[in-house]
């Protein structure tokens, strides 16, 4: 929302990421909530024979529809000579395909002002679209045909590798990139995946040619693993059989994959400056490797970043940092969750002359989430706003859409947003300091900052 | 009070608090707005930023509720709570679950008037803001649409950014944001909209019990600044370090009220795609529009889009280009006159404009999924016109005819009504 708002001219009051995926509702006092949680009683699941999963959530109130999936393939799959070939080839998808061009499939798209896309990641591939209930066979008959049959067409793969390479371009001068591009290769080791980036550099999208994007998608795209969900105004049933019509004789090949390479935490201070010139700000990013959103301590390490770095305006950093020292605009920490040790880290924004006391505070109170128990109401607010904020996730079809695709995406169960309130609830001061300790640490840390050259 | 159509409730209270209200019941949440009508429109040099502070300052306290009490309540209901400042409003929101949406009427009745703006947060305040500034510098396309609207209106206020110009930021006392603070935060010169799963009636009477004792104001100073017509186009450079050139044109354009303002939305569509008319965004591509194919799909840019900003007083149209660093930024301009040369000389076809009309259309449907979106509606067309615009969006986009099209581009685009800037990286760049 932020950058929508400045190209808006409109400048909010807070920054930074708000709050959870799922919970569920509050029991309410004074008023009734009978709002139906999504759950195995509204979500029709499907099983296609070849693999893919279909989830359904109808929703009749408005005629919108929206999709959202993926599929188990991405930069783990490629070699580190070809970084930013799996994302190359999801953004391939759509410029042509056997049957259709690239400008007759957007025309098709968007004259009805629906919107599809596919976009690389370092697990998986994931694809997602929108549009009115009458263009529901439209969207996903072009889905089908985007991942089954794309062309890559020569003059269409050179334009976007122009794109990609401009992207790269434009990433070299923007500071907040760049700090992050920094921190993945301190926090993780040399080789491991998360320390590549998914994008890849210039010298490898120029090293990537044609076959390698055709050989990808034909040794990598399969309907194994493939997961989908579906929201709004849909009939489910009527649903199921067209995807089995249009991708229920899909096989395709997967990739077989070696485990992660091990990830250890930090024993040290692993930090880079990266100077971009013509700036005025720094960015700075601090972190970790972080939980996997399977790992049981998950949701100890999610109410212990809401104190840190959510709650109400960007918890303890927003309070210490922005707002008693007035030292930056934004501040706060975030925990990524997926489905490796992605990262958990803090920030922030900064004058560059203020660089050192801004990263002095974020360590002090990271060392105080280690050091000492959260007090009992500090803990109680941030349990009431993560299973609070329920309602407001579950406002819109995509917001229910992420929530089911997580769900199931994470093995956690259609019955989670029933049992979210109490898990939540069931953490203690104690199980917040331990997941301190056990992810955060003071004084080994990778620390990544881009700005002006130092004063 | 009066029901008005789409169900939409209406009451201006005796102290001239306007209120708009509408039930829905989709979910069990509701939004509450308060929207004020002042922004960058209603500043001058040497105050430039003003109305942005003063919002930051409704976050840091009242006697009431102390600085940080009120979002941190609003958190514990599990609820968002945020601010914006705009060129012709300023807003404050809330959305929550149903039965503790009468904390945030409390809340912003309560700062409607009490905010304290004391000394120390207003100094604390001054290095956050000078911070969003500084953030915003480092984006290219900030510094290129500074330059490009500040040379584009010379005279009206809209020429100054949004968060104000640095001197500005440094030099604003407290006394200054609390005058502007007392002047225009008052109900004759305010909207509250509420929207979401409750009885009208009874919100009707909740707003009325939390802010039917606010004095009312005197009347707010009128913004009296036209922008005088342009001789001729203008031109500005912005010059970093960097790879990637950018190109912003800004052309003069109507009001919101003014009948051109949908011919130049479906102008805008065809040349540059779908766009969401509320800042909350859309999404959706943009690869079959004219812009895309003559720049994007010709391998000359990156990226293209266009910016039609609802607003009081006439706000220039912008096109922006993210121009591919290896192609030569003249002829990307080039390339870009001769579509605009098109649009103006050749009628579009009927099949362009029925196509944007559907995408407006689908646009309309996705931005009211949410309850926060309905309220954001309902609000935003008061702001700029009056209740019936936004109910009459569809319809008065529907109406536009080919001939309405080609008159906004006749009369929009030509380049004697033009700013054209150029951002233009020098240098090697990063280590």
């Amino acid at each position: 929302m932020m950058d929508l708002l400045r190209r808006y001219g409109v400048s909010a009051a807070e920054g930074g990421p708000r709050g959870p995926s799922a919970g569920p509702p509050r029991s309410a006092g004074s008023c009734e909530v009978t709002m139906a949680v999504p759950g195995a009683h509204d979500i029709d699941r499907f099983e296609l024979a070849n693999g893919i999963t279909l989830l359904v959530r109808e929703n009749h109130a408005n005629p919108a529809v929206v999709m959202t999936g993926y599929l188990q393939v991405g930069a783990y799959d490629e070699s580190p000579q070809k970084a930013g070939l799996a994302d190359f080839v999801a953004d391939g998808l759509m410029r042509g395909t056997e049957r259709q061009s690239f400008d007759a499939i957007y025309e098709a798209l968007e004259s009805v002002g629906a919107s599809m896309g596919v976009s690389g990641g370092t697990h998986a591939t994931g694809f997602g679209g929108r549009c009115l209930s009458e263009d529901v066979p439209m969207l996903l008959e072009t889905l089908a045909e985007v991942l089954r049959e794309p062309s890559f067409p020569g003059d269409e793969i050179e334009k976007l590798r122009g794109e990609i390479l401009a992207d790269l371009a434009e990433r070299t001068h923007d500071t907040s990139r760049m700090a992050s591009l920094a921190f993945y290769e301190l926090a993780y080791p040399e080789g491991h995946p998360y320390a590549i980036s998914a994008s890849g550099y210039p010298e490898t999208i120029k090293a990537i040619d044609r076959d390698d994007l055709v050989g990808f998608h034909r040794e990598g795209y399969g309907s194994e693993g493939m997961t989908m969900v579906v929201v709004g105004a849909v009939d489910a049933e009527l649903l199921g059989a067209r995807v089995e019509r249009v991708l229920g004789d899909w096989r395709g090949q997967t990739f077989a994959r070696e485990p992660l390479p091990e990830t250890r935490q930090l024993t040290e201070v692993r930090e880079r400056r990266v100077t971009v010139e013509d700036k005025t700000q720094s960015n700075i990013v601090l972190g970790y490797p972080g939980p996997a959103r399977t790992d049981p301590g998950f949701l100890d390490a999610r109410v212990c970043n809401t104190i840190l770095g959510v709650f109400g305006l960007m918890g303890r950093l927003g309070e210490k940092v922005r707002d008693e020292q007035g030292l930056a605009y934004t501040s706060y920490s975030s925990l990524s969750g997926g489905p490796g040790p992605g990262p958990w880290r803090v920030v922030a924004g900064v004058d560059p002359v203020n660089e050192e006391k801004a990263i002095g505070s974020i360590r002090a109170e990271i060392r105080r989430m280690c050091d000492e128990l959260v007090g009992e109401d500090e803990l109680r607010d941030s349990q009431a706003y993560l299973t609070g904020s329920m309602p407001l996730q579950l406002e819109t079809n995509s917001g229910v859409a992420r929530t089911i695709l997580s769900m199931e995406r994470y093995g956690l169960g259609l019955d989670y947003l029933e049992r979210y309130r109490e898990l939540i609830e069931g953490v203690t001061a104690e199980d917040v300091r331990r997941a301190a300790r056990r992810w955060l640490d003071p004084d080994a840390y990778a620390l990544a900052v881009a700005g002006p050259p130092e004063a | 009070m009066r029901s008005v159509n789409d169900g939409v409730v209406e009451k201006t209270l005796s102290n001239g608090l306007s209120v708009l209200v509408k039930e829905i019941h989709t979910a069990p949440v509701a939004s509450f707005w308060v929207w004020y009508r002042v922004g960058s429109r209603n500043e001058h040099i040497g105050v430039t930023g003003i109305s942005h502070w003063v919002e930051h300052m409704l976050f840091k306290g009242t006697s009431r509720f102390p600085k940080g009490a009120a979002e941190k309540a609003i958190a514990r209901e599990g609820g968002v709570f945020n601010g914006a400042t705009s060129h012709d409003f300023t807003a404050y929101f809330a959305t929550l679950p149903t039965d503790r949406i009468d904390l945030s009427l409390e809340i912003e009745a309560d700062r409607m008037g009490n905010a304290a703006f004391a000394p120390e947060e207003v100094e604390a305040e001054r290095t956050v803001i000078i911070s969003e500034r500084q953030g915003a510098e480092n984006s290219p396309e900030f510094l290129l649409e500074e330059e490009v609207m500040g040379a584009s209106l010379r005279v009206h206020p809209y020429g100054s950014p949004t968060v104000g110009h640095l001197c500005d930021l440094k030099a604003i006392t407290r006394e200054q944001l609390y005058d502007h603070y007392r002047t225009y935060y008052v109900p004759n010169n305010a909207l509250a909209v509420a929207v979401g799963d409750f009885e009208a009636e009874a919100m009707v009477e909740a707003i009325e019990r939390h802010f039917g004792g606010v004095p009312a104001g005197d009347e707010v100073p009128e913004v009296t600044a036209v922008e005088p017509p342009q001789r001729g186009e203008r031109r500005v450079m912005v010059c970093r370090q960097g790879l990637v050139p950018y190109l912003t044109v800004a052309f003069h354009a109507p009001p919101v009220r003014d009948r051109d303002f949908f011919g130049l939305t479906v102008l805008n569509a065809i040349l540059t795609g779908a766009s969401s008319m509320t800042f909350m965004g859309s999404g959706l591509t943009n690869k079959s529009c004219r812009l895309y194919q003559a720049l994007v799909g010709k391998g000359l840019a990156v990226d293209v889009s266009g910016f039609l900003l609802p607003s009081i007083d006439p706000y220039p149209y912008t096109l922006s280009v993210v121009v591919r660093p290896d192609r030569d930024p003249d002829g990307v301009e080039e390339a870009l006159d001769r579509e605009l040369e098109r649009v103006m000389s050749d009628a579009v076809h009927q099949d362009e404009v029925d196509k944007a009309i559907k995408q407006a259309k689908a646009q309309y449907a996705y931005s009211k999924e949410s309850v926060t979106g309905q309220a954001l509606w309902l609000g935003f067309g008061e702001i700029f016109a009056d209740q019936g615009w936004a109910e009459a969006y569809l319809d008065n986009l529907g109406a536009v005819t080919v001939e309405d099209v080609r008159r906004a581009a006749r009369t929009y685009l030509a380049a004697s009504n033009r700013t054209v800037g150029w951002y233009l990286p020098v240098g090697s760049g990063a280590a």
